[in-house]
């Protein structure tokens, strides 16, 4: 019975021991955002913003959890887990549930899981473990080894065929080994290569795919069928002008005229309403969300940690990038949500595993410095 | 790649190429910041309006079409509304098994389903069709109770035209249809477009045609929110339409009426005109047909019937029958001569009862002759030869310039039809006319001997039955010509402000009063002690007149006999009149086919229109005006 303030308090700091504010303050602000917007959304259907909320809490506890998780723990989870989703991924391969024409989930009896998503934290863990591994002895073998743990998920993903996760899943991955030090004159001759590659890539690609890129091109070629959310989406964003048309006004949004607005489309939703006020806002808030998580990967102690932090932090700058290029019309449509903002529990915990991640890197830095 | 590994350089190496991405970043998201400017700033008045394109439909609100009444207000062209039943295809599954289950419970014809077939065919996106009209009050009850059987189906009012007195006065009224790819063109044309959105109908004929602009109106728009689905949400607002002007015609529907009565069975057309003004008063063309067909589609059956018969009822022949004029030319030649000083009143001709020109020898139609023929003589016995004479003395250009200043040969401009292309000219022969009828030079050349047939109205002379009556309303009129016209007033229907179509003379021929003296009362010698007395024995008013028969046949100098002759190549009959002669109020101009002698057969018409129009007198056996009367049934 003494000090009964004082246990209290040093349970309370304890609690938040491995939290970053910094980056907390900063999701929870693009979350707000997202909630309302949700809301916005779904205001004359089906009512998400509650769920997303329950959702919101789920994340949040999962990424106190992970904080409080040492790098040197992480570390050890990195072959397991990417083994784990190796496996999954062949099994979906093998036996998935095709939902519209793709291959994306496995049934586990009870419910069915997407294991690409495991992935975009597995392949950025078993990265900048590798690297960190090979770090002292780090030769052109290693990149070659990286480059193949990085293509194989990367091609059973685009296979599925899921190419907006294969691209962020490949993306953590190509961050990992470009922050490792990739050779310059290897990623010119990448550049090349690939741009040489393009038209064996395009052979290589599904109809919808094609479609994609050829309505991105010019979306009237197709306005009823692929061009319809490109063209819908640019007017949502375009009618919306500078101040945007007020919150719970977007007439796109609330005749729906706007596809999938609550999950990938729901940047277009924001935007008409907000306009390039909230837009200007919006990109500010992850610009210092990336910021903050390149501080810490910056900060970071071990090869492995600031690798990871590395790659998580330019992930959501994928992710983000992606989503609101693709909705404002400059990028192919790929199912990429856009981060805290989108509709959905399992980007969320995914998205919240890697924040975690980062508090945890930057929180035990000086544990490990010593 | 280092061969020993530096960690402070492995670090400075990564924060360089962290920094690297961080400008990456930095460029990709001013990449999207300018796109969020060019949308939303520069192109926001372009997508702003897309957006609202989204959000608005316009539906347009098909206004009431004018409605056409006789100079005394009896309606001839009016809309009703009536419930029909509808299916919009593209909301239905099997069109075949709704309209069967739908005949379990309405009455489904099967002229209905061809019809419906038939409009499925020139459809135009998702409109819905109508399968039965008209339904009754308890067709749409019981439909209402079982429409949640019907998606797709629904019971609308529509508005119908209708034409109360069914055949009476068609060949004027005319008729709407559906719209056409050549309707369209003419829209397009008079950049009527935008007005026609939601119109289904057009005038195809007739005073509908000619004065479909201003029955039509202006189309309204509503402006409806829409979702991405096209459901309606909310009226945003209502632009109503304004309906269309309506026509007060000249035209006496129970004049009309009476006259085609008097036809019967027999081919024909009479043209009645108040010479004071050009009115017309009837514009009879038999036989007739119900335009009423035609407003809903007209069947393949009934169009094949109507377009086929030998008796050609869709031919309007007021003003598309030519007929050689026959002996009703002789006033108009005698009142050119006068004109032209060609002759006096009491210049006389010994007529032998023929007249030799070269080694031709015309005939008078009275073996031996009339004797000794003046003018008054001339027109009252209707002399050939005092006519063959004239015709020669005049000379064919002579003949061609008056006749043209009274109108004939002409298109008169009456108000029918889309423009006046509608309308025959005729023939008006001339020098300058055959040389561009012919093409060969032997036959464009004009031979004096033509000329002379011309002056008893036959040879190449060929009139309407509206040119007849004009020109016979000018010499009422003393010269002073107006416009033959159907419309007397536009009424507007909103402010009804009444506009006249034809209210001043298009031409004064300033014709000699003591001129057309004589001609009259040459003309009410017809009727008096002429070819015209027996038709108008006991008229309580002065009426002048002329006969007229005019050849089909060419008998090469053999008798006529009508009987011995097939029906088709009798001769026509006509009868040119006005009265009252010395203030007249109506002219007239009447033409059988193949009715035989003018005096026999198209004079008693002439004296039956007089009776009524002057007298209010109704032919034996005519109906009571009262039983005549519009059904009511389905006005609003």
């Amino acid at each position: 019975m003494i000090d009964v303030v004082g246990t209290f308090k040093r349970g309370a700091r304890e609690l938040i021991a491995h939290i970053d504010f910094p980056l907390l303050l900063i999701t929870l602000a693009i979350m707000a955002v997202g909630l309302a917007t949700v809301n916005s959304a779904t205001i004359d259907s089906s009512h998400r913003m509650l769920s997303q909320a329950g959702n919101m809490g789920i994340a949040l506890v999962i990424m106190w959890f992970v904080s409080r998780l040492p790098p040197q723990k992480l570390m050890s989870f990195a072959i397991p887990l990417y083994v784990l989703g190796l496996l999954l991924l062949v099994a979906v391969f093998l036996f998935g549930i095709k939902v519209n024409g793709a291959k994306r989930w496995l049934s586990l009896g009870f419910t069915r899981i997407q294991p690409s998503e495991i992935m975009k934290i597995a392949m950025p863990l078993m990265l900048a473990w590798y690297f960190h591994k090979y770090e002292a002895t780090l030769r052109a073998r290693h990149f070659i080894v990286a480059a193949l743990l990085l293509a194989v998920p990367f091609g059973l993903i685009a296979k599925q065929p899921d190419l907006g996760t294969a691209l962020l899943v490949g993306g953590a991955g190509f961050f990992v080994i470009f922050l490792a030090g990739l050779p310059w004159k290897v990623i010119v001759g990448l550049i090349a290569a690939a741009g040489a590659a393009a038209p064996l890539l395009w052979g290589m690609m599904h109809d919808y795919q094609r479609k994609r890129i050829l309505t991105l091109i010019d979306p009237t070629t197709d306005p009823l069928g692929a061009g319809y959310h490109i063209i819908q989406a640019t007017i949502a964003i375009g009618s919306g002008g500078p101040f945007g048309k007020g919150y719970l006004n977007g007439t796109q949004t609330h005749l729906e005229f706007i596809p999938e607005k609550h999950t990938d489309f729901i940047f277009a939703v924001y935007s008409e309403e907000w306009g390039l006020l909230g837009n200007g806002l919006l990109v500010f808030l992850y610009t210092l969300l990336i910021g903050r998580g390149m501080m810490i990967a910056a900060a970071a102690p071990t090869k492995f940690s600031r690798l990871l932090a590395g790659a998580i932090t330019l992930g959501f700058f994928t992710y983000a990038f992606i989503n609101m290029g693709m909705v404002s019309g400059i990028l192919p449509v790929v199912g990429v949500p856009l981060p805290f903002m989108s509709y959905g529990g399992t980007a969320l915990v995914t998205l919240f595993t890697g924040i975690g991640i980062l508090m945890s890197i930057h929180t035990h830095r000086m544990l490990v410095k010593k | 790649m280092s061969d020993f590994h530096n960690p402070d350089s492995d670090l400075d190496r990564f924060r360089f190429r962290l920094g690297i991405a961080a400008l990456l970043v930095l460029l990709a998201f001013g990449v999207l910041i300018g796109r969020f400017v060019w949308l939303q700033v520069v192109q926001h008045d372009f997508y702003r309006t897309r957006a609202e394109d989204n959000r608005i439909a316009l539906i347009p609100i098909v206004p009431n079409r004018g409605v056409i009444t006789d100079r005394n207000g009896v309606i001839l062209a009016r809309n009703y509304s009536a419930f029909t039943l509808e299916i919009t295809p593209s909301q239905t599954g099997s069109l075949e098994e709704t309209i069967d289950a739908l005949a379990e419970l309405i009455d489904i014809q099967p002229k209905d389903r061809k019809r419906f077939k038939r409009l499925l065919d020139e459809a135009k996106n998702f409109e819905s069709i109508p399968i039965r009209t008209r339904l009754s009050d308890a067709e749409v009850a019981i439909f209402a109770a079982q429409r949640y059987r019907f998606p797709g189906v629904e019971v609308k009012a529509r508005l119908f035209r209708q034409y109360p007195l069914g055949a009476i006065g068609a060949h004027a009224i005319g008729y709407i249809g559906r719209i056409t790819d050549r309707d369209l063109k003419w829209i397009e044309e008079s950049e009527q477009q935008a007005n026609y959105k939601g119109t289904d109908h057009i005038g195809k004929t007739g005073l509908e045609q000619h004065y479909e602009f201003e029955l039509h109106g202006e189309t309204g728009y509503e402006e409806v929110e829409i979702d991405s689905g096209g459901r309606a949400l909310r009226s945003l607002k209502r632009i109503p339409p304004v309906s269309g002007n309506n026509l007060q015609l000249t035209l006496d529907a129970r004049l009309q009426e009476i006259t085609e009565q008097a036809f019967g069975d027999r081919k024909g057309s009479l043209v009645a005109i108040d010479p004071n003004t050009g009115g017309i008063l009837a514009l009879v063309s038999t036989p007739t047909y119900d335009p009423n067909l035609f407003v809903d589609g007209i069947t393949p059956d009934n169009w094949k019937e109507l377009n086929e018969h030998p008796s050609k009822p869709m031919v309007n022949r007021a003003i598309n029958g030519a007929y050689p004029p026959g002996s009703t030319f002789k006033p108009f030649m005698a009142l050119a001569a006068l004109e032209m000083g060609k002759r006096t009143p009491n210049q006389a001709i010994s007529d032998p009862g023929y007249f030799n020109f070269g080694n031709h020898q015309f005939r008078d139609d009275k073996k031996g002759g009339h004797g000794s023929v003046d003018m008054y003589k001339s027109i009252v016995h209707s002399c050939d030869t005092y006519y063959y004479m004239l015709a020669n003395d005049m000379g064919i250009d002579n003949i061609a310039k008056f006749m043209g200043s009274l109108g004939l040969g002409q298109r008169t401009g009456v108000d029918l039809g889309k423009d006046d292309s509608g309308e025959s000219k005729g023939v008006l022969p001339s020098q300058e006319w055959k040389k561009q009828r012919f093409k060969k030079p032997e036959q464009q050349k004009w031979y004096a001997g033509e000329t002379i047939s011309i002056g008893i109205g036959q040879g190449y002379n060929a009139y309407t039955p509206i040119q007849l009556a004009q020109a016979t309303a000018v010499v009422a009129n003393n010269g002073v010509m107006f416009r033959p016209h159907l419309v007397n007033q536009i009424v507007d229907a909103k402010t009804g402000e009444k506009r006249p179509v034809e209210p001043q003379p298009i031409r004064d021929l300033k014709l000699k009063p003591q001129n057309v003296d004589v001609i009259r009362r040459a003309m009410v010698g017809v009727n008096k002690e002429g070819t015209g007395t027996r038709a108008f024995a006991g008229a309580p008013y002065e009426t002048a007149g002329k006969t007229g028969t005019a050849q089909v046949y060419s008998l090469k100098g053999a008798d006529y006999k009508a009987s011995a002759i097939k029906k088709e190549l009798r001769d026509h009959a006509l009868f040119i009149a006005y009265a009252p002669a010395d203030k007249p109020k109506i002219a007239l101009a009447v033409l059988v086919e193949n009715g035989g002698f003018g005096a026999q057969s198209a004079a008693p018409i002439a004296r039956m229109v007089l009776d009524y129009y002057l007298l209010g007198k109704l032919p034996a056996g005519a109906a009571r005006e009262d039983d005549a009367a519009v059904e009511d049934d389905n006005e609003e």
